[in-house]
């Protein structure tokens, strides 16, 4: 509903408060109101029912329609900016009968002491939330059950409140079980929790979650384990810069975060693979950038760098006051050692620059020729990882050129003599004479990787008059079946 | 690559000193430009690698994408035994490649940084150069530019080289075919030492242990002389 309010008022067509107004969404038997605001709830509009039912209560009710998913996707981006306040945050949005109950789970054991208490920290969560225009209800519970239940039907900002005195409905049970539940006579979780265990589990043996009450009961109480697991696991190295009013540009914070981390992966000898910088912006969204070392490193300068160039991809949105700066992926790093000259080893510079130049021109600019054991040209080279190591490869003393084609160019052959090179080629336009040559080099197609049908190759090595040191290809022999009259490509240069 | 080629003099030309034997090592540590006459890229690529000298250290060879279209990229297969570990970078433009240039430098660990540019795009300026020859020198990581189709304009690079093919010399093996490699190599404009214009013959090594090399004898306008000079800077060589 907030949200939606937020959206119109953007738009522009502010409503007055006064007016009741409901999202509807489709249901069973019709559209069924999904939210309502203030002045609609106040008139008796309740959500879950039928928009035919209000209106005939409410004449004057405005309606639009809800948007789950978009409420969904809005719910997951608010889990993340929650994370300002714990690393450890989940979306929840189960949901009975086809209404979501959207909520944020915050996992803040070992958190609340850095916001001066637990009391302290939910009041500080209930004005950052209502700044952004949501209306929020805090609980805080040994277990998400109990958490659930009090946030939906406890008191204002409860802290492990006594919930026995709840309704079952806090259970997270659906409509058919609470009635059922509510025909039994069992209208508060304290009655339930009189019952015998075993009578109940007779009774829902076979009922999952949603219908069972033993097992909630268990997850409310603590007895069944219902871990918070976010979908990317938090980061082990994280720092934070709080700022006291809302920026544009995180530059001059980025040397002291970087320091800070590297004091932090100094402490465990780690080194940093991959980093995250997150912003957390003012209209309660993250928008970050990530950087990749080809070496772990703790070397602050090196780490600001690799975000130097790119700080303007971040999207400030209207301004941020949060920034963190994470590891997401750290590998064991010894201290190093610095020669007496001053300089550290060369490995460490390589990584660096391959670093700078991946992250300022991208991944695929940058790679290391290898060697591959082929005797087709093209493939006896890969481009491999900018810090792979060079295999130990005997150099052949065959005759190769300096430059190599990507793709070989068909020249037009002139007159060719039979077994020979031609005698006159034409290449871009240009025709060469042949004053000497050397060859042919036969190369016969690889069987095991190349299609049936595949030429074989004769490699001439030939010199023009000027020079011009070429090296051309005959691809087949006349009367071999494949194909008609051979074809001349030239495939490099020598020097 | 080719590294490990070693720049020898023939004795009696002693005379006419090259540049880089009177200067001492550290300014032969600087940017220089290269332009190769139509066809001889690939001569002018050899000839850089065989001025790279013995430093250990990977080489960043940097192309822009029609230097790399027109003219193809380094194969490994064609470099000398001593090779390098080559790292090779391809960028789509002249803008592109002066930066990465520029970051390269500051690699001290780097053997050499070598970029190809093709044709004069404004990216190339004079401050650019400037820019590019003081960082050479100030990290003291050597820095090629091989200009390809490019027109000789004001520059900043303290060594300017002209680089064309010549026929190359006879096959001891097989009269009818292409032997060592030979330049027509011309510094038109140096800093540290005296231009001049030689004809550089290329060997590769024969066997194991061997290194290859360079020599250059200096281009005699008499045809008959210069062959004779041939003949006896390669005697002397050896």
């Amino acid at each position: 509903m907030e949200r939606w309010q937020n959206m119109q008022q953007r738009a522009g067509n502010t409503l007055p408060d006064d007016l009741p107004l409901a999202l509807v969404g489709d249901g069973a038997q019709g559209a069924v109101i999904h939210a309502v605001n203030r002045a609609a709830h106040l008139a008796g509009v309740c959500v879950g029912a039928r928009l035919t039912d209000m209106r005939a209560l409410c004449p004057t009710l405005k309606v639009d329609f809800a948007d789950p998913q978009g409420d969904l996707a809005a719910l997951r981006r608010l889990a993340l900016w929650a994370r300002r306040w714990c690393p450890w945050t989940v979306a929840d949005d189960w949901g009975a009968d086809g209404m979501v109950a959207h909520g944020v789970i915050l996992d803040t054991t070992g958190a609340d002491h850095l916001w001066g208490g637990e009391a302290a920290m939910l009041a500080d969560m209930e004005g950052t939330l209502s700044a952004l225009g949501h209306e929020a209800r805090l609980a805080l519970a040994p277990t998400w059950g109990a958490a659930w239940a009090l946030a939906r039907f406890g008191p204002v900002r409860a802290i492990c409140a006594d919930s026995a005195a709840l309704p079952v409905a806090a259970l997270r049970l659906d409509g058919e079980t609470v009635l059922l539940l509510k025909r039994l006579g069992l209208r508060r979780i304290g009655q339930l929790a009189d019952l015998p265990r075993l009578s109940l589990a007779r009774r829902f043996s076979r009922a999952g979650p949603a219908q069972n009450p033993l097992i909630r009961l268990d997850q409310l109480t603590g007895h069944l384990a219902e871990p918070v697991s976010p979908p990317d696991a938090p980061p082990v190295f994280r720092v934070h810069a709080r700022l006291a009013e809302p920026i544009f540009d995180p530059t001059h914070h980025l040397p002291g975060l970087c320091a800070a981390l590297c004091d932090q992966l100094a402490k465990m000898h780690q080194g940093a693979r991959r980093l995250c910088l997150t912003v957390y912006r003012t209209d309660g969204t993250v928008s970050r950038i990530e950087a990749a070392c080809a070496r772990p490193s703790r070397d602050p300068a090196h780490l600001a760098f690799l975000f130097r160039d790119r700080l303007e991809r971040i999207n400030p949105g209207f301004g941020f006051d949060l920034i963190s700066l994470e590891a997401l992926v750290a590998e064991a790093l010894g201290v190093g050692q610095v020669d007496l000259a001053g300089g550290a080893e060369s490995g460490v510079e390589i990584s660096h620059l391959v670093d700078r130049l991946t992250a300022r021109f991208g991944r695929a600019a940058l790679a290391r020729i290898q060697p591959v054991a082929s005797h087709i040209p093209e493939r006896a080279e890969v481009l491999a990882a900018p810090m792979a190591g060079l295999p130990d490869q005997v150099h052949s003393m065959a005759d190769r050129p300096q430059r190599l084609l990507d793709h070989p160019e068909e020249v037009r052959v002139l007159y060719a003599l039979p077994e020979g090179p031609p005698a006159q080629f034409q290449w871009r336009r240009r025709s060469y004479l042949v004053a000497r040559y050397q060859g042919p080099e036969r190369i016969a197609p690889e069987w095991w990787q190349d299609r049936p049908g595949t030429r074989l190759r004769d490699y001439f090595k030939v010199e023009d008059e000027a020079g011009h040191r070429f090296w051309l290809y005959r691809e087949g022999v006349p009367g071999d079946g494949r194909g008609g009259a051979p074809r001349w490509f030239l495939h490099g240069v020598f020097a | 690559m080719i590294p490990c080629a070693m720049l020898r003099m023939p004795a009696h030309l002693t005379a006419q000193a090259l540049p880089f034997a009177s200067r001492g090592p550290r300014t032969s540590i600087t940017l220089s430009e290269v332009f190769p006459a139509h066809g001889a890229e690939a001569a002018a690529a050899g000839f850089v690698l065989s001025q790279i000298s013995m430093r250990a250290g990977p080489l960043l060879w940097i192309q822009d994408r029609l230097a790399r279209r027109e003219t193809g990229r380094p194969f490994l297969a064609g470099q000398a035994s001593g090779r390098k570990p080559l790292m090779l970078m391809q960028l789509s433009r002249p803008i592109d490649v002066m930066a990465a240039v520029e970051e390269g430098l500051r690699c001290k660990a780097l053997a050499a940084v070598v970029a190809e540019i093709q044709g004069d795009p404004a990216a190339v300026s004079f401050t650019a150069m400037k820019r590019l020859a003081l960082r050479a020198e100030m990290d003291g990581v050597p820095c090629w530019l091989i200009r390809q189709g490019a027109s000789v304009d004001l520059s900043a690079a303290r060594d300017r080289w002209r680089i064309a093919p010549l026929p190359s010399a006879a096959n001891p093996d097989d009269p009818r075919a292409p032997g060592s490699p030979r330049w027509r190599v011309e510094l038109f404009r140096s800093r540290g030492g005296r231009p001049g214009e030689w004809v550089a013959q290329y060997e590769r090594a024969q066997g194991d242990g061997a290194e290859d090399r360079l020599d250059l004898v200096a281009a005699v306008p008499d045809g008959t002389l210069a062959e004779h000079a041939a003949a006896g800077g390669k005697h002397a060589a050896r």
